[in-house]
């Protein structure tokens, strides 16, 4: 070059400047398009748990109705010659209490459809539990009707023409007096937590999907992490290196990626029409689910196995430790928050997971909560399916309600997976 | 071809040789890292390997314990004994083989668990102490051999990785003698630490001679001057020179053992 020995090159000059702050620009610019981008990322999450606990929140609550109920025997068809204890309790537990509901919310409220068609249920069972109350006259909070549930949450529309509200002026009438008496109010609906499926939106409950679904991810667990693990440990650890295992590998990579409705097609072949197994059941659908999950946990293990150092494994295989040891003591606990935090997020996926378990028919309308893992059942995601589907203006609420409880259950196994890891990597 | 290894008469043992390596080649795949080794290692002296980066020598030196049967693509030949027995046949069994030939690696590796731990493992594997008190004497015992155990006394619950990195590799050292091996092997074992940290090494290494053949390679010269009695010198897979080390270093006979010394290459 011409200039060179003496620097010619000025700092100072204003196409320098420029170029300067042309740079500053820039950087700001992208800093700001990386921070928008987060923006629109949380305010997305933040509208999605917005409309979710703002429309499900009402499921959390119930219209109830205040009732005199007079237990009569005679209205109850219960003998009073029924001296056992034992034989009045089954005379109660048979009993039709609905002629009872029907005809005091006649006599009291002008109108037995305000009244829901199950509240019977409830009526019954505190007699069975109490057989005292058999002879007198108590006011018991029944559950509302559809109809008295949207009132009492202000659920209609009162600018439309009357005709389009879906509900009639009776009926609004009605619930006004009612609610000038005192006789109706808004209370935590228990049933929703306790009870399951129903065709009735304010008898649903989610208490039976949530059940089938923890039996469900405890036999995906109980499947798919020692099967995970062992395979892990055997292709890390003692495969040899050749065709066979390269094979292996790559069809278990596959596997991940492989659409979940595929592994419903091969649980419905394989353990419903080979096995004949039971249809519904919490256990095929954990067996079908542990198919998907098991390729997540031999990855996610492998990396964790294939991450310890391999001085850990030298230092112990130099002290005269035998392959065994080296596993157990040492990679192993090394690599357990890993596998841990793989496998959490395999079993997150599995309880979120609905296409493979329509096809083993845990799509049926269950209305008791399974008590077995043989038992027909229906899970969290099908149940939100289900009801989304449903045409009853309750299912709304239920369906947003049922999609919280999911959330919960989701967000509390994902802590469960962030304290697991901190507390196994405090040992490192 | 190579020219054959030059052997001085001091290092020639007639028998009680601890190890002897006889023909031993190390293939990795298709590559020789190894060709045709002979050596005898003595139980009363520090033996050195040393020689430049990629002669072989650390592989040499994993062959004695067998550390490179966890090499998927090594291949070992020749003959290598152990108090006269082959511990290549398949009926030593090399968990116990590992306990009597001790290693300490390159880089510290104490085990993520307590100081303790650390030093209680091998003997436990083993077998070699029931209660717990008797476990208590070798750790102390170890540690104390090892020059640490004033220094740790105090804090054996401590994890073995929170310490220093001469601290660990001294730790690392007080493993291997817990379960009082026959031959410690040392690859290198003061290459990631700092010359306060070497010193100590190389004491503890003078101190340790006479209960153990001890075997270390090192691409450091100087500190196969200081710690060992004998040297080997390796070049491209093979044993170029064996003798004294007073004599390697001051008199050496073979051409590439003499321009290795003089800093011609290396």
């Amino acid at each position: 070059m011409s200039q060179s020995g003496t620097r010619k090159l000025d700092w100072q000059s204003k196409e320098m400047q420029a170029r300067v702050r042309r740079r500053y620009v820039r950087e700001r610019r992208f800093r700001r398009v990386g921070l928008g981008a987060v923006i629109i990322a949380a305010s997305f999450l933040a509208f999605l748990l917005f409309t979710i606990t703002s429309n499900g929140i009402g499921g959390f609550r119930r219209a109830e109705l205040a009732l005199d109920l007079n237990y009569d025997p005679a209205i109850l068809g219960i003998q009073a010659s029924d001296s056992s204890e034992e034989a009045a309790a089954t005379a109660v537990s048979r009993a039709d209490f609905r002629p009872l509901l029907a005809s005091a919310a006649q006599a009291q409220l002008g109108d037995s459809s305000l009244v829901s068609e199950g509240a019977w249920l409830a009526v019954r069972d505190q007699v069975v539990e109490d057989p005292s109350l058999i002879g007198t006259t108590q006011r018991v909070w029944v559950v509302g009707a559809p109809n008295m549930d949207i009132l009492a949450k202000g659920q209609v529309d009162f600018d439309l023409a009357p005709d389009r509200r879906g509900v009639s002026t009776a009926t609004v009438a009605a619930y006004r007096t009612l609610r000038e008496e005192g006789r109706i109010r808004l209370a935590f609906n228990s049933g929703f937590l306790t009870q399951a499926d129903s065709t009735n939106s304010e008898l649903a409950g989610i208490w039976g999907a949530l059940i089938g679904s923890i039996l469900t991810m405890a036999i995906t667990l109980g499947i798919s992490f020692p099967l995970g693990v062992m395979t892990a440990v055997y292709l890390e650890e003692y495969a040899p290196k050749n065709k066979l295992t390269d094979i292996i590998e790559v069809s278990i990579n596959n596997l991940a990626a492989v659409p979940s409705i595929i592994f419903g097609l091969l649980g419905l072949a394989v353990f419903l029409n080979t096995f004949g197994m039971q249809r519904s059941a919490p256990v095929v659908g954990g067996l079908t689910l542990a198919l998907m999950t098991l390729p997540v946990i031999v990855i996610s293990s492998r990396v964790a196995l294939k991450s310890v150092p391999p001085s850990i494994r030298d230092a112990a295989l130099g002290i005269g430790a035998s392959r065994l040891q080296v596993i157990l003591h040492h990679l192993i606990p090394v690599a357990l928050p890993g596998i841990l935090t793989g496998t959490i997020i395999g079993l997150s996926r599995a309880l979120g997971e609905t296409a493979p378990l329509l096809l083993i028919g845990m799509r049926a309308f269950v209305s008791d909560v399974p008590e077995g893992v043989t038992e027909p059942a229906t899970v969290l995601p099908v149940q939100i399916f289900l009801w989304s589907d449903e045409v009853g203006r309750g299912f709304v609420e239920k369906t947003s309600a049922a999609i919280m409880v999911l959330l919960t259950v989701l967000l509390s196994m994902n802590a469960v997976a962030i304290y697991l890891r901190n507390k196994f990597e405090r040992r490192w | 071809m190579p020219d054959a290894t030059v052997v001085h008469d001091e290092v020639v043992m007639a028998d009680g040789a601890k190890m002897t390596a006889r023909d031993v080649d190390v293939f990795y795949g298709e590559k020789q890292a190894v060709d045709k080794v002979s050596i005898d290692v003595d139980s009363h002296y520090v033996t050195a390997f040393i020689g430049p980066s990629g002669c072989g020598k650390s592989t040499f030196l994993r062959c004695f314990n067998r550390m490179n049967d966890t090499i998927d693509i090594a291949r070992v030949g020749g003959r290598i004994e152990l108090d006269g027995k082959d511990i290549y046949d398949p009926k030593m069994d090399v968990v116990q083989l590992r306990a009597r030939v001790g290693m300490v690696f390159q880089k510290p590796n104490p085990f993520p668990k307590s100081i303790y731990e650390n030093i209680a493992y091998g003997p436990r594997i083993h077998g070699l102490a029931s209660a717990k008190a008797d476990m208590d004497e070798i750790v102390e015992r170890s540690l104390t051999r090892a020059g640490l155990w004033n220094e740790v006394k105090d804090r054996l619950d401590e994890s073995g990785t929170a310490m220093s990195g001469g601290q660990q590799q001294r730790l690392c050292i007080a493993r291997a003698i817990a379960v009082d091996p026959e031959v410690i092997l040392m690859d290198e074992p003061c290459s990631a630490l700092d010359p306060i940290a070497t010193a100590r090494i190389e004491e503890l290494i003078d101190d340790l001679r006479g209960n153990y053949a001890i075997v270390i390679v090192t691409h450091n010269m100087q500190q196969a001057a200081r710690v060992s009695q004998r040297t080997a010198f390796f070049h491209l897979g093979n044993l170029v020179e064996y003798g004294g080390t007073e004599a390697i270093f001051t008199n050496p006979r073979a051409d590439r053992t003499r321009d290795y010394i003089t800093g011609r290459f290396g």
